[in-house]
């Protein structure tokens, strides 16, 4: 009995803990303690399992469950200790798929035990019963949905596909989604419960599918919250509060939060969802390549040359994308930027809201690399500073320099706030080759004739630069 | 206290979690979007106690197994959470000496 008050009061702790830690993770200076007080609060929680499950001695297959936590725990820590900066996204995705995944294998278990409970002749509660369904369907939405997504993030299908038929399939799956859970709901037994899952695997597909790779941060961030709200509902059916309280903080932080990326984004959540960014054949930016335009050519630079002009300017502002980070060249950017803010050259970092594969995920590859603070600006502080800057080095990055972005309606990011690199007396593009980038459009920048291209592979490319700036000394 | 009064009770506790859930974030600047995301995520990870539960009271081997992946997979969202999110919030202390006056 005390032992169940013991519990219960370590339960609270962790509940006060990770709202504090919430609390903290939302200010730059306290985020990391705030991760360690939830990680303290996660630690009184499952003490307070443990106490609770073997108060009165070892619970059945209670040897199991610790195997499982060594198993789980060892391979969640090892792939989190090891996995590059670069893919942290799908490693998150991946994570939050295991979360969904746990909540739907629970909602499954706790179905059978209703029926069975049905079967001797108890009652069955509504409530609990309810959110045993909707934890099956929501867990397993975010087991495939992230599943999907971080297999679209590793560059296994990067291209979104869409269709008018794929969209009508999406209201009859959404429509047999609900036709499954009336069946259950008129007495229908395990089976149907099987196929509620396997119905929201089709659902998921159909819902994730469609969304370009650029997008899928915003989907990360709502099957993160999905994730939250099927935890919430295993909490109902196991009549757990610790559950019930930290699954629906997960669940309206995590709602917040994908509104929030959208914000950052100038995109609303449905647009993100239901638009199809990227879909199709590669669109055509800003009429560059419009029919009848000017013929696009683009001037290339070589090394020397852009060591030369480097060696010439008061100012440089450097524009990091996610090609720097996949090439792993934010260090050798640094040595380049140190290099020249040695000479005299006021160098900035313009990072926009969503370089990299998710908002803020730049600012952590910078940070990395160790580039001062100071250095770092986002994108409203920058923007004014373009027209009097020298020069814009543009490394790696695409869309978010995309001018189409202000004017062209029938562009895909039309309305996304961008940095004006156009607006910079020089623009200098590294880049592997003309390929669009991950939203899949064509971007006007490369044609500027403002603009110098320095093709290669960023890493490489910007080490030749830093060869030539030294000997040009 | 009769079970409706104890149903009654979870659902202050949601609605409740609802709002500071929503309240507590309201202000977080977009570089730490990512941080957050993978930290929230972590706190989900909570549902391996879920899985400890069931996989306790698990009456048949089909159960069992079932029981025992929620824990692992379970376990590897809780553990795995928290690592990554440190791993990323110990980038930005690290410039804070660095770049710091």
């Amino acid at each position: 009995m005390n032992l169940k008050l013991l519990s219960d009061v370590a339960y609270l702790t962790s509940a006060i803990l990770f709202i504090i830690g919430l609390k903290f993770l939302s200010h730059p200076k306290r985020a990391r303690r705030g991760n360690q007080m939830a990680a303290i609060g996660m630690a009184f929680a499952i003490v307070a399992s443990f106490v609770f499950l073997w108060g009165g001695g070892a619970p059945a297959n209670g040897m199991l469950i610790v195997v499982g936590i060594v198993i789980g725990g060892l391979a969640g820590t090892l792939g989190a200790r090891f996995v590059a900066m670069t893919e942290m996204p799908q490693m998150v995705a991946l994570l939050n798929g295991c979360g969904g995944g746990a909540a739907a294998l629970i909602s499954t278990v706790e179905f059978a035990r209703f029926m069975t409970e049905k079967s001797a002749g108890q009652p069955t509660d509504g409530l609990s019963f309810g959110a045993t369904l909707f934890g099956g369907v929501i867990g397993s939405l975010s087991f495939w949905g992230s599943l999907l997504a971080f297999g679209k993030l590793s560059g296994f299908m990067e291209k979104a596909i869409t269709s008018a038929f794929q969209k009508l399939l999406t209201i009859v799956v959404f429509l047999g989604l609900i036709a499954t859970i009336a069946w259950i709901g008129m007495g229908a037994g395990t089976m149907a419960f099987y196929v509620l899952l396997a119905v929201a695997l089709v659902f998921s597909i159909l819902m994730v599918i469609p969304i370009g790779g650029a997008d899928m941060p915003v989907v990360i961030s709502l099957l993160n919250s999905f994730t939250g709200l099927a935890v919430a509902a295993t909490g109902f059916s196991l009549k757990q509060p610790a559950l019930i309280i930290s699954g629906t903080l997960v669940g309206a932080s995590g709602t917040l939060l994908t509104l929030l990326m959208c914000k950052a984004m100038n995109r609303s959540i449905a647009n993100v969802l239901f638009a199809g960014v990227g879909a199709g054949p590669v669109a055509t930016g800003g009429g560059g390549g419009a029919v009848g335009g000017p013929p696009k050519t683009v001037r290339e630079i070589t090394a020397d040359d852009l060591a030369m002009l480097l060696g010439n300017v008061q100012s440089m502002i450097v524009i990091p994308g996610y090609g720097m980070a996949v090439a792993q060249a934010q260090h050798v950017t640094r040595e380049l930027g140190d290099m020249l803010a040695a000479k005299g050259v006021d160098v900035k970092y313009a990072v926009h809201p969503v370089a990299g594969r998710m908002p803020g995920h730049m600012n952590v590859l910078l940070a990395e690399a160790n580039v001062p603070y100071e250095q770092l600006f986002d994108l409203e502080q920058i923007n004014p500073e373009f027209e009097r800057c020298d020069v814009a080095l543009i490394i790696g990055a695409n869309d978010v320099v995309n001018p189409c972005a202000r004017y062209d309606k029938t562009s895909p990011i039309y309305g996304m706030p961008i940095l004006d690199a156009d607006k910079a007396q020089h623009i200098i593009v590294v880049k592997r080759s003309l390929k669009p980038g991950f939203a899949g459009i064509d971007n006007e920048i490369y044609y500027n004739p403002k603009t110098y291209m320095f093709f290669g592979d960023a890493k490489g490319a910007i080490q030749k630069l830093v060869e030539a700036v030294k000997a040009a000394d | 206290m009769t079970e409706a009064t104890l149903i009654l009770y979870a659902i202050y506790i949601f609605m409740l979690a609802v709002f500071v859930g929503f309240e507590v974030i309201s202000k977080v600047p977009v570089q730490l979007h990512t941080p957050l995301m993978s930290g929230t995520n972590a706190i989900h990870g909570i549902v391996m106690l879920g899985g400890m539960l069931v996989l306790a009271d698990a009456k048949t081997p089909l159960l069992t197994w079932l029981g025992f992946a929620a824990v692992v997979l379970g376990a590897m969202n809780l553990f795995g959470g928290f690592v990554v999110t440190d791993r990323m919030l110990e980038m930005f202390k690290t410039k804070k000496p660095a770049g710091g006056k």
